[in-house]
């Protein structure tokens, strides 16, 4: 009897200990993503009437919606930029900053700075080196007697000029992952591959490499959470624009709900983006993580 | 084989090694033994190359080596973490040299199936290190020296993460390979056991200088330093102060008998735990009380007070030592040795002897459990 209540009393003090993580997760993870789920089976009220139940017909709705293919693929090339070179990036000043350099803490700050900055300021200064006229690159461009291209109005140009912005931004960020596993790495590793006569190159590829891969795979994952999370830069740089050249699934989201005031529409969108990570994730954990060692 | 040639190894100010010189004959098992931060591992780093000289030039197979990258100095080394690939299956961390040196697969699977099988990891092929006990990573790391067909070896305390009774079990099996294999095998260690057992050579280092340089047996007959004698042996040797007596130098706090001629004064006298004999009190000998003492099975380590000194003495077998009881003690005058202040042998002061064997007690009615002959460990065989 005094056992089966203390083991009660276990229980309950369990519970106590899960309730603050639970009580957030659930008002801020799992309500919204219950009422999104709903949300986007209805379409929105209109003068005081109730909401009118449609099942998938939002779905039908994106399906034929040519804008959402056209963010979609802006948000597809958005990562396939964004994602290898940012952590390629990474990678590679990681590498450099871990050497015996002189002044190598001023270049970790350097590389580290972007990161600090709030995505707004940044996209402030980038607008700064865009602009047409005036602009940063524009008058390097001509002084060399190039004529300057219109970064962020050419519809051919602006995607890549607001992914270039990104992999500024993020690249410093993945580094400090990338030191920080180098730096773990025990350093007789490489002495016992000097003694082999193990070249630098190959050294990388069989050994540093590998032993980076847990690394990488989490820099990867933060890299596509973040090409479909973070839009701020488009609030200052693009506003989607020109004509839906830039214009990327969160932002369209954004603009749905709060422009068109289609939260329904937005809710479907939701839930599309929410099952794509979700497939995202189960490949991560499942097969890339088989094929990982880690330590 | 192996040359060096007054080699220094300096970061700024501190002098890690200070022009040291010896030179290694093919075949031989050398030992370089210290303290730690002696500089013993960082002159193995230096000949392996992962550490560049300061000063003085190193000379392998007749080739300057100096200055050469450690790929191309033709030796292999054991690291004391192993260094084994983590990511790796035993099989790639041993064949990874031979990759690295472009050799053909088909000749890479007979030198590793050989290999394997000499260090008895034929059944772990495909395990990574993580999935193996501590001497079986030991193992992996050896056949990866040995794999390369260097002939020279150069082992940085490649037995310190390992637990006592492996460590037994892993010397004889180095020392085996060694010898089957006619391996040159430079080997850093501050476990004067391992120095002892496994080395054809000593060198004994101590503040980045070699302090004796000889056999193992050289070592431990013939100390030429306080800091050699006191390092090698376990228990290691007693050294006793020696004041100035009424007939010639005395233990320090024990004035009644001479032990050395007055010339020894201020230097210490050195005698190893198992040359020193044990009396009853009514006996002629030195005046000793028992401290402690440890039953080790196959002996007892006694710890004895004599003046302010203390005497360490091994005893075959068990034996009572109640703390507080009083002995006496003598050793044979040759078994011995002076140091001068310096402590720097000095062979031109000879013990004197002070103890005859005839003064012994034989149990006649003495109240203290004293067993006679049995006490008296076998007087060294010289």
């Amino acid at each position: 009897m005094y056992s089966l209540n203390a083991y009660r009393g276990m229980q309950f003090y369990g519970v106590l200990l899960l309730l603050p993580a639970a009580i957030l997760l659930i008002t801020f993870a799992y309500l919204p993503t219950a009422n999104t789920l709903i949300n986007s089976l209805y379409i929105p009220s209109f003068r005081g009437e109730p909401r009118t139940f449609v099942g998938l017909e939002n779905y039908q709705d994106l399906l034929s919606d040519t804008t959402f293919w056209q963010v979609a693929r802006n948000n597809f090339l958005y990562a396939l930029g964004t994602i290898p070179t940012s952590i390629a990036l990474a990678l590679g000043m990681a590498l450099l900053v871990n050497a015996r350099l002189p002044g190598r803490g001023m270049v970790r700050m350097a590389y580290f700075t972007p990161t600090i900055l709030p995505m707004i300021a940044a996209a402030n200064i980038w607008m700064f080196f865009y602009a047409p006229q005036i602009g940063l690159f524009n008058k390097l461009l001509s002084i060399v007697g190039i004529s300057g291209i219109n970064w962020l109005g050419d519809p051919n140009v602006a995607l890549s000029s607001v992914i270039v912005m990104s992999v500024w931004k993020e690249a410093g960020f993945f580094m400090i992952f990338y030191l920080a596993a180098l730096q773990s790495m025990a350093p007789e590793l490489k002495e016992a591959a000097d003694l082999e006569g193990t070249s630098r190159w190959s050294f990388f590829w069989r050994v540093t490499f590998p032993l980076l891969m847990p690394t990488t795979l989490f820099v990867l994952i933060n890299a596509l959470i973040n090409a479909v999370r973070v839009v701020d830069h488009l609030f200052i740089l693009t506003k989607g624009g020109p004509n839906n050249a830039t214009n990327l699934l969160l932002y369209y989201v954004y603009e749905n709900a709060f422009s068109f005031f289609d939260r329904t529409y937005a809710a479907t969108i939701t839930v599309v983006i929410l099952l794509v990570l979700a497939l995202v994730a189960t490949l991560k954990f499942t097969v890339l993580d088989r094929r990982t060692h880690y330590q | 084989m192996i040359q060096l040639d007054h080699v220094s190894k300096s970061w700024g100010s501190t002098t890690a090694v200070d022009r040291i010189s010896f030179a290694i004959d093919p075949g031989q098992f050398v030992i370089l033994l210290g303290p730690s931060g002696c500089g013993k591992s960082t002159t193995l780093r230096m000949i392996a190359g992962l550490e560049q000289a300061s000063q003085g030039r190193i000379h392998i197979q007749q080739r300057d080596v100096t200055n050469l990258p450690p790929g191309d100095r033709g030796l292999s080394m054991v690291f004391q973490s192993y260094a084994l690939f983590p990511h790796l299956s035993v099989a790639d961390n041993i064949v990874f040299g031979l990759r690295s040196r472009k050799v053909p697969k088909a000749q890479q699977r007979k030198h590793l199936e050989r290999v394997a099988e000499l260090v008895d990891l034929t059944a772990y092929l495909n395990r990574k290190p993580a999935q193996l006990s501590g001497g079986q990573r030991q193992r992996v790391a050896l056949a990866r020296a040995i794999i390369s067909e260097h002939p020279i070896c150069l082992m940085d305390e490649p037995l310190s993460n390992l637990d006592a009774r492996l460590r037994g079990e892993m010397r004889r099996e180095i020392k085996a390979l060694q010898t089957r294999l006619d391996m040159t095998v430079v080997y850093v260690t501050h476990d004067q056991v391992e120095a002892m057992s496994m080395g054809d050579r000593v060198i004994l280092m101590e503040n980045g200088r070699i302090v004796q340089d000889g056999t193992p047996e050289q070592l431990y007959r013939y100390p030429t330093s306080t800091f050699a004698a006191s390092f090698i042996g376990s228990p290691a040797m007693n050294l006793l102060a020696l004041e100035d007596g009424e007939h010639g130098a005395t233990v320090q706090g024990e004035p009644s008998i001479a032990v050395a001629p007055r010339a020894a004064v201020g230097g210490h006298l050195g005698i190893r735990p198992e040359d020193v004999s044990l009396h009853a009190p009514s006996a002629s000998g030195i005046l000793a009380t028992v401290i402690d003492s440890e039953y080790l099975g196959a002996d007892t380590i006694g710890r004895f007070r004599v003046g302010d000194q203390t005497v360490r003495i091994r005893l075959a077998g068990q034996h009572p030592l109640p703390v507080g009881q009083l002995f006496r003690l003598s050793w044979p005058a040759k078994a011995a040795h002076v140091f001068g202040q310096d402590g720097l042998r000095r062979d031109d002061i000879h013990p004197l002897p002070f103890s005859a064997v005839s003064d012994r007690l034989n149990g006649n009615g003495d109240t203290t459990p004293m067993p006679s002959e049995r006490i008296t460990l076998d007087s060294p065989a010289s």
